[in-house]
């Protein structure tokens, strides 16, 4: 029987990466992610790691710059204004080539914002944050199962490519409880050693040196063209996606993520009762995009395809790039921590789906 | 015949890009000679800052990071928590340190961090081609205070060493200068001690170094000495700001 605990989702994610092999925690208190820091202050000393609540994001984000430097496994979890302050060390840790873990649990925003669940922080995400040509790859969990996986899963990636890697949850998803088993998991990935890491030479003939400074223009050029093809890879191997009720032709294709593909899929079985066929593309990882299963969906789309979120519209930019003008996309958003219901979704795909007809 | 002097192991063999008369070769010298002779470089990782001493990681031969601009402390405390037996140093300028960097170097010192932080003031942003820093000094005309720092307008200097030693996570904090030859001696002891006491554990320890900028203050390597001998000395006296050790019987 598998052990099963009902755990909150933010707790969920420090337990998970424990059982990760994460060595060190640097964060901040920001609502709605404070449980994960938390819980990592009452775990991490009692197993002999490092829990450390840094003075500001920006001070959390170089520390984690240094334990991934030094070549341990290392985490930080934050939320949406927070993140904002830690871009500058994300492009930093991109720019070096560090692997790290970054969870954010979106709050509204922009400015100070609310507390309540969001997803408006999509294009911060997935296209950029911090300057300079880089990406993260960003996982968008639909449940604490999944957000679990999802955790320890962004430590092997991080590994293996040598990159920072982001857990996006909203607020919802870092607050619910959930029933959850931990897994004890082998890697099936290939992990590189660490050569690189700069903890000291031990022995070592040649220094290591991190860093993400390239004065001549021709070096830097050089290095993005190699982190670009990184990039390439990275989108060749680890795109993912949950297709939902696709086997068939349907009227509309919803593309959504995180808990607003959970409301999705209710307003799907709201509306099949009344003979109105909706799919449904999850998106779990943001940044590889699915836009090929996407471009896919296009010819068993009836009448295209809606990007629902909890944003103004962020996302159904990347959907709009994948259909590529072959089907019309619409868009259904709330925002500022207004959550969707079943009953508002299925309302507007009545509305497209009823004026197509 | 015995050779009396020659380049420390801790320094690569390249040349360096700072302007004649510099005093930052100075203060990496002294800081490579404390490596070698405490014989920890297989453990030690340095924090190149942003500013002048930006490539410090190309001139030092133990394993180096860059951080970004006024981070050091940060990084240097992941590091350090990381690697627990690992010898951790920051090298940071005034701008570094004293502007961007201000909540790092000091929640660093009041964590009790186990680093070392060599923080050199020259009184002006050299690399961006002298601007204002917190520790330029008052009337003291820099790119950004062209009539002369003014405190009314541009606020005061700030004395690092002397607002360090306040926390009670700083353990040593001395004030020295590279502008002469017993200054030098003095300084690199207070180095040594710096890492010294870091490796017995003790917490966060600083040696805060006067040095020279003759580019950005227009003067010539022998006028930039005894204009910090006339100016910065009497703003920034010399000596031991905090010292837990002092008086300890050894
Ligand atoms: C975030 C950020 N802001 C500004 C700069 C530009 N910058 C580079 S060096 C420097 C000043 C460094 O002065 P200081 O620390 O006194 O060192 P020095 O050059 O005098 O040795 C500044 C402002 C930067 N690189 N990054
Ligand atoms: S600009 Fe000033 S601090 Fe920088 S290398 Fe030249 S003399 Fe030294």
């Amino acid at each position: 029987m598998a052990n099963k605990v009902l755990m909150k989702g933010n707790e969920a994610i420090g337990e998970a990466a424990i059982h990760a092999g994460c060595q060190c925690f640097f964060g901040y208190p920001i609502t709605p992610q404070t449980e994960v820091a938390a819980y990592m202050a009452r775990r991490m000393p009692k197993i002999g790691r490092v829990f450390l609540q840094a003075e500001s994001e920006v001070a959390a984000i170089n520390m984690v710059y240094g334990a991934a430097g030094a070549g341990v496994r290392v985490m930080t979890s934050s939320s949406s204004p927070g993140i904002s302050l830690k871009a500058e060390g994300i492009s930093y840790i991109a720019g070096a080539e560090l692997p790290c873990v970054i969870i954010n649990i979106v709050r509204g925003g922009p400015g100070l914002g609310g507390i309540q669940p969001a997803q408006s922080d999509y294009f911060q995400a997935t296209k950029g944050g911090g300057h300079g040509d880089y990406r993260l790859v960003v996982y968008a969990p639909a449940s604490i199962q999944e957000l679990v996986d999802t955790v320890q899963e962004a430590f092997d990636v991080a590994d293996q490519y040598r990159v920072p890697v982001m857990v996006m949850g909203d607020g919802m998803l870092g607050q619910m409880m959930e029933p959850v088993e931990f897994k004890d998991r082998n890697t099936t990935r290939n992990l590189p050693e660490k050569t690189w890491a700069a903890n000291g030479l031990r022995g070592r003939q040649k220094h290591n040196v991190i860093n993400s400074l390239f004065l001549k223009p021709e070096e830097l050029e050089q290095h993005n063209r190699r982190l670009q093809a990184k990039y390439a890879e990275i989108e060749k191997n680890e795109v993912k996606y949950e297709e939902y009720n696709l086997d068939k032709e349907v009227d509309l294709t919803v593309v959504a993520y995180g808990t607003t593909s959970r409301i999705v899929k209710n307003a799907i079985k709201m509306l099949e009762k009344e003979g109105i066929n909706i799919g449904l593309i999850r998106p779990i990882t943001l940044w590889p995009f699915p836009s090929k299963a996407i471009e896919d969906a296009a010819e068993k789309s009836k009448y295209g395809f809606i990007s629902v979120e909890m944003s103004e519209g962020q996302m159904v930019e990347d959907v709009k790039l994948a259909v590529n003008g072959k089907k019309p996309v619409y868009f259904y958003g709330r925002s500022g921590g207004m959550v969707p219901t079943p009953a508002e979704v299925a309302n507007k795909i009545r509305e497209i789906v009823g004026g197509a007809k | 015949m015995a050779i009396v002097f020659e380049r420390p192991k801790a320094l690569l063999d390249v040349p360096t890009h700072y302007c004649p008369g510099c005093t930052h070769g100075v203060i990496h010298r002294l800081v490579a000679e404390v490596i070698d002779e405490l014989g920890i470089i297989d453990r030690t990782a340095g924090v190149a800052p942003v500013g002048c001493s930006v490539l410090a990681y190309d001139y030092f031969a133990c394993d180096m990071y860059e951080a970004a601009h006024g981070r050091a402390p940060a990084v240097a405390t992941g590091i350090k928590r990381a690697v627990p037996d690992s010898i951790v140093f920051t090298y940071q300028g005034d701008g570094d340190l004293a502007a961007i960097g201000t909540a790092e170097i000091v929640h660093a010192a009041a964590r009790g961090e186990k680093i070392t932080t060599i923080f050199v003031n020259n009184a002006i942003y050299g690399m961006t081609g002298g601007q204002m820093a917190p520790t330029t000094l008052p009337g003291q005309v820099t790119e950004t205070s062209p009539y002369g720092r003014d405190i009314n307008t541009q606020g005061h200097p700030i004395r690092v060493s002397e607002m360090i030693s306040t926390l009670d996570g700083a353990v040593y904090v001395e004030r020295v200068s590279v502008d002469s030859v017993p200054n030098i001696i003095k300084a690199k002891k207070a180095i040594k001690k710096a890492f010294e006491l870091q490796m017995q554990g003790k917490g966060f320890t600083m040696v805060e170094v006067l040095s020279i900028c003759p580019t950005n203050w227009g003067l010539s390597p022998n006028e930039s000495i005894k204009w910090l001998r006339d100016n910065m000395m009497p703003f920034y006296p010399l000596g031991v700001k905090k010292d837990i050790t002092a008086g300890e019987v050894k």
